[in-house]
This record gives C-alpha cells, structure tokens and sequence, in this order.
C-alpha cells in the first residue's frame, strides 16, 4: 500500500534529518509506548470535509492502524469562533492528560503560544504554520511551492497553446505560495509561456473555497482566452474549474488529494494530475515518531524529498514526461534546480 | 391591539407571575427537547447535562463566559436599538468587521502612544460603524430600498472591502496569517480579576458593555428621542401624526445601532487578539439578532441570553470530550431561542384569553363588581 510506504519512507527521513540536528529533543515523560491518548483539533470543517482536515484525519486513522494501544480524542472548531475558544480547546485536551496535541492549521498558533509553555511536559505538533516554537512544539510543514514547481512544468509541458492558468481560493499566503512554485515551474520549462492567475476572495474570505460556481466562470474565461491547462488551488471550489475543463475539452489540475480519484467521475478524465500535499503523512509520522520517542520539536518541512508534497499519476496522462518530471524531481531533490519559496 | 411581531420584539409587557412563567417553560421546553435530541443521537442527557453544569460552575469557565458575552451582548444591544424602531439591521455584522480592520489598522499604526491610542481605536471603530450603516439608513430615507436587502449587501461588501484594507493597506505576515500589525502593548485594554480562583481576567470592556446596557435603557425610556424611537416603531402614522420625523428617525436610529455595533469587536480587538487577522471572530452580528429575540430587546433580559448563549458556545469543547458532537450545542441554542418566542406567545395568548374571560365575567354581572379589579 502506497500512501504507508511513503509513511514509513517519511518516517525513516524525519529520523535522519532529527539526528542531523534540527530542533532540541524533547523528554517524553511517558515509558511506555503502548498508551497513548492522543489529542486532536481540528480547523473549521473537521472530519469530513474531503480536504484539510480529512488529511490529517486520514493520517491518525492508519496510526490506529499501525501503531498500538493509540485512543485518539478529537475535537472540532466552529465558523468564526474567538481565539479564546480555540486556545480553551487546547487547554482542556492539555488538562485531560491529552499527550501528544495536534492542532490542524496555522490558526491554532496562537493557542498553541499560550498552552504549550504551560504543560511542559505534553507534547504539541501544529500543521502548516512555522511561527508558533518551543522545546515541545513540532511544526509539521509543507513544501507546497516545490510540489507547485512540478505541476507547473507538468502542465507547460502538456500544455500546446503555451497558456496556462491558476485558480486560487482566496488571496492568502498560504496559497499563494502555490502559485509562487507553480508560476516558476512553467518558466522553468517555457520562459515565454503565459499564465493567467485568478483568485475568488480576498484573503479573510473563505467563501473562496466553498464556490465551484465561480471558479467556473474563472476557469472559463481562461480556457476561452486560450489556456488549456488549469491548476486549482481552491478546495471544494475545484469541481467548478474540472466542470470548464470539461467543458472547454482541456486539462484541469487538482490539488491536495489525488482528485482523479476523488472528484465526482464525470470529470476525472480531464484531471491531468493532482498536487498531492500528505498531510497524513506528516500527522502519521509525528505519531510514529512520538510512539518511539524519538520526535523532535521544531520544525519538520515536507518536500519533495520526504514524499510530503508529489503529484500523481493517475489517469496515465502524463506518462509521457514522467521521465522528465523524475529528472526534475531529482534535480529541486539534490538542489540543482532552486525553488523560492515566495 | 397588538400583533405577534411587537409581543416577539418585547414590546408588550407580562405582569406578576406570568413574566416568571414565560422564561421557566421556555427552560423546562428547551431542556426536554435537547434531551429527546441526545437520546437520539444515542447520547446520555443526564451526562451531558452534568457536564455543561460542572463546567458552567468552574472559576476558569466562569471568566471564559464573561469575556465571549460580553460582545454577544453589544452585539445584542446594536441589533435592538434598531428592533424598537421595526428597523432590521442585519449588517451589524459588516458593520462591526469592517469597524474592527479600520480600528485595528489605526491602533496598529500607533500614531498616538498608550490610552489615548485606546481612545482612538474605540473612536474609530465607532465612527467606522455608524458611518457604515448609515449608507442603509440613507438609502432606505431617500430611495425606499428595505435596510433588510440593502445591509445583507452590505456585509458582503464590507467583507470584500476588509480583505483589501487589510491584504493592501494595514497586512503584515505572521507565519500564514495575514493581519494588521499588533497594537502595541502600552494600548491593551486592561483584564479585570473579577472572578477569584483562576488566572484568567475578564475583559475590561465588561464595564463598557454594563454602560452600554444602562445607557440603552435610560435612552428609550427616559429621553424624549427614545420615546419617539418606541412610538415610531409601534406605529409610524401615529408617531408622524404627532409631529416624530419619520425619516430622521430612521437614519439617527441606524446611525446609533451601526455605532454600537462598531464597538463588538473591541473587546477582541483591544483585550485578546490585538490584530484583525484570519482568527478575528465573524458573525457576532448574527450572534446578536437572535440574542435580541432571547432578551426580548430588554436590557436584562438580553445579558441573559448573551451569557447563556456564550456558555453554550464554550461548552462545546468538553461536550466533544465525552464524545457529543458540537452541533447539539447550535440545536441547543435554536430550540432555546424558538421555546422563548413559543413560550412568550403561550404565556401572551393566556392573559388575553383570561383578560377577555375575566371582562366577560365582569359585563355579566355588572354591579357586583369588585372595586379592587378597577385598579388592575
């Protein structure tokens, strides 16, 4: 089964770079291996949502799986709801004698900058956000712009009018670094080519994610301009540009998950490949690593290198530059080809 | 006579033991149908329910409570003022936000240094708010468009208009969260250890949303403005027969609601975040409209229902410890707010029928009527 191959391939990498020295070691209080009760929050959606949280949920499902004596408490977030709430989401976990505490998405930072100093011997991981530290705090990061540089060139590649497009969610950072990997992937392998780059909301607006509709309109525009490879980053509002792809009888891209399995049937056949971002690698390994004591605080970055961001092959319709996307892989891998990140 | 929409609104009063029954069979309905709910879901109600009472008695929870009810309960406030008047301002909501980024912006800008940069923020937050809302007072004065439609519009224009202020103007990037810079330390809204037993400090502005309340009773009550406010909300023929401008009722009106809704976001923005970013909390506005309906727009009546529904909503998490999921906590808070309109109307419908038995019997035999029932 792949997606533990590539945990246990992950798990195996992050062990590497710990001994290399990234971050303290922090002391685990518990001796034995077999009880952990571990807790989780998660962002607005919670399990379910066919996306963010569902990753990391799908992350702690095979830890159940794989790794014994693992009770998991998780608890969600409402829409709009004070910081205060979420930093009282982690403190009752924390006072319950919930070891280790995930928290999914950078807006638990703050909670997490108040907690954790707190319960000094519980453990915190939080995915996607850098900022928040401590000597039992884990950052779980995303390579998202090298995962990006890939699809890019993937998409210049395939692309014949040397036109292509992005459709963001909303104008945040976290997309954006998406876009940064993915504009300088196509330059990498057509300078000339042009890309055409929409978002459907500003940057506190999320309404972006939940609205195939205008994503549609956005992607058709681009199609009918003369674009013939789209790439979404916008969540559930992905199914909108797979419906204009569809229709325009053009490539569309996906995003976080292998969405030529997961996107509605009708449409998969114009998924040229996914940006895939293992969220449930990360969470996995966390465990795992938590599990054996060897975890580390400080910050884990999933790239390339560690399977944390990839792109997929499903459908078989890049099989024909697979072999120079490898070599590209290899190249960002070994640091012969940079990618910034923004 | 009166209709259902001014009994809902609080309009009409209950007297002696019927304005004790009214909220009691509220409890007692929400209580029963949150428990056949629980049973349900498969869920033991006794369990849940000693768990929200342990949680609700707790020193730390306590202080929690305070702090997340006292914007419901300025949001509450903001949304009543224009209640009493028929007015529905349902872009409270974008009023407050957009009051928050302007404010937030400024405060972190700190062109003023300590208090007098409070003063500013709050000032601007005001003015932002008012300003905002008076765009649907205007529009429904001298274009007739319903402030209903126009200020539902106008949330989603001020969202749009939030994110540019603050991804073009005021934004500074912290990890993945984009916000306005920090107000500085020197202009934080002091904590205020009211409540023993936890480290955890309420939020000054408790004191302002008590002034609040007090100021929004004395204003309707007893001031010429408030009595022109109540009349013109009752019945606007009557209030324009006696002279009431019907218009400048309606802009002053919105003006002050979109004021106090300006102020929501303070207590977030000055005591906890001290940043408009991702995590600022939305909504609130929506919070407070059916605040409004619990409290039956009385100054009271609505710090109840704020607390009870901040209680609620800080429950959620130990609810989700024992494995209840947090939605029961949104069905709780409809059914409480649909068993006080049910309850009130109940309560309503049994005095007139009494009333009218009561009349009735009185007409039937005229002269041994009690003298003491004139008084009543």
């Amino acid at each position: 089964m792949r997606p533990f191959q590539a945990a246990m391939a992950g798990a195996v990498a992050v062990a590497v770079t710990a001994a290399a020295g990234c971050g303290g070691g922090v002391e685990t209080a518990s001796s034995q291996t077999g009880s952990l009760r571990v807790g989780l929050v998660y962002d607005i959606g919670g399990r379910g949502d066919k996306s963010y949280n569902d990753a990391a949920a799908a992350g702690v499902d095979e830890a159940k799986r794989n790794l014994t004596g693992l009770r998991v408490r998780e608890v969600e977030a409402a829409p709009g709801e004070p910081v205060v709430r979420k930093v009282e989401r982690v403190w009752a976990l924390a006072e319950a004698g919930y070891d280790p505490i995930i928290a999914v998405g950078y807006s638990y930072a703050p909670a997490l900058a108040r907690i954790a100093p707190k319960f000094p011997r519980t453990r915190f991981a939080i995915v996607d956000e850098p900022t928040v530290s401590g000597p039992n705090i884990t950052n779980l990061l995303f390579a998202s712009e090298q995962g990006s540089f890939l699809i890019g060139a993937a998409a210049a590649m395939k692309s014949r009018t040397g036109d292509v497009g992005l459709v963001g969610g909303n104008r945040s950072p976290l997309v954006k670094k998406f876009e940064v990997g993915y504009v300088q992937g196509v330059k990498h392998v057509n300078p000339r080519a042009r890309i055409r780059i929409a978002y459907l909301a500003g940057p506190h607006d999320l309404s972006g994610f939940e609205r195939p509709d205008k994503a549609q309109k956005a992607a058709r525009c681009m199609y009918r301009a003369g674009a013939d490879v789209v790439y979404q980053v916008a969540g559930a509002s992905g199914a909108g540009v797979f419906r204009a792809a569809k229709k325009a009888g053009a490539w569309a891209i996906g995003v976080d998950y292998d969405q030529a399995k997961s996107a509605d049937p009708a449409v998969r056949h114009v998924i040229l490949t996914s940006m895939i971002k293992r969220i449930d690698v990360a969470v996995y390994d966390y465990l795992a690593n938590v599990a054996d004591h060897t975890v580390t605080s400080g910050r884990v970055v999933y790239d390339l290198k560690l399977g944390g961001v990839d792109y997929s092959l499903t459908g078989g319709h890049i099989t024909d530059i697979q072999p120079r996307l490898e070599q590209l892989k290899q190249e960002i891998i070994h640091g012969r080809v940079k990618v910034s990140p923004g | 006579m009166n209709g259902f929409l001014d009994r809902v609104l609080g309009r009409v009063r209950l007297g002696g033991w019927l304005a004790v029954a009214a909220p009691v069979i509220a409890v007692v309905f929400a209580v029963l149908i949150t428990s056949v709910v629980l049973l349900v879901a498969g869920k033991a109600p006794v369990e849940a329910f000693t768990t929200l009472a342990d949680y609700g008695t707790q020193p730390r929870s306590m202080a929690m409570i305070l702090n997340t009810g006292v914007m419901y309960y300025i949001s509450a406030l903001a949304v009543a003022v224009g209640f009493r008047m028929n007015l529905f301002n349902i872009g409270v909501d974008g009023q407050y936000r957009l009051a928050a980024v302007v404010a937030a912006g400024l405060g972190g800008a700190a062109v003023v240094p300590g208090v007098l940069n409070i003063v500013l923020v709050i000032v601007a937050a005001v003015v932002v708010g008012a300003l905002w809302a008076a765009i649907a007072g205007l529009l429904r004065v001298y274009r007739g468009v319903s402030e209903v439609i126009s200020t539902i519009m106008l949330n989603a224009i001020a969202t749009g208009l939030g994110s540019w202020l603050v991804s073009e103007h005021f934004g500074v990037l912290t990890g993945n969260d984009l916000g306005t810079r920090p107000i500085p330390d020197d202009a934080h809204m002091p904590g205020i250890p009211l409540i023993a037993g936890t480290p955890v400090l309420v939020n000054g502005f408790i004191v302002v949303a008590v002034l609040l309340g007090v100021a929004y009773w004395v204003v309707l009550n007893r001031t010429r403005f408030g009595f022109e406010l109540r009349a013109t909300g009752k019945s606007e023929s009557a209030a324009v027969a006696s002279g009431v401008s019907v218009k400048k009722m309606i802009v002053v009106t919105m003006v002050m609601s979109g004021a106090v809704a300006g102020l929501i976001g303070m207590p977030e923005l000055l005591g906890a975040s001290y940043k408009y970013s991702n995590n600022f909390p939305a909504g609130l506005g929506f919070t407070g409209i059916a605040i409004a309906l619990l409290g039956r727009n009385n100054p009271v009546g609505m710090a109840v229902g704020a607390l009870l529904w901040s209680f609620l909503d800080n429950s959620s998490n130990q609810l989700q410890l024992l494995d209840i999921s947090k939605e029961i906590v949104q069905i709780m808070q409809g059914v409480v707010v649909l068993s006080v309109i049910i309850a009130y109307e109940l309560v309503h419908r049994y005095r007139i029928v009494a009333e009218q038995r009561r009349v009735s019997r009185e007409l039937a035999a005229p002269q041994e009527a009690p003298k003491a029932e004139a008084a009543a």
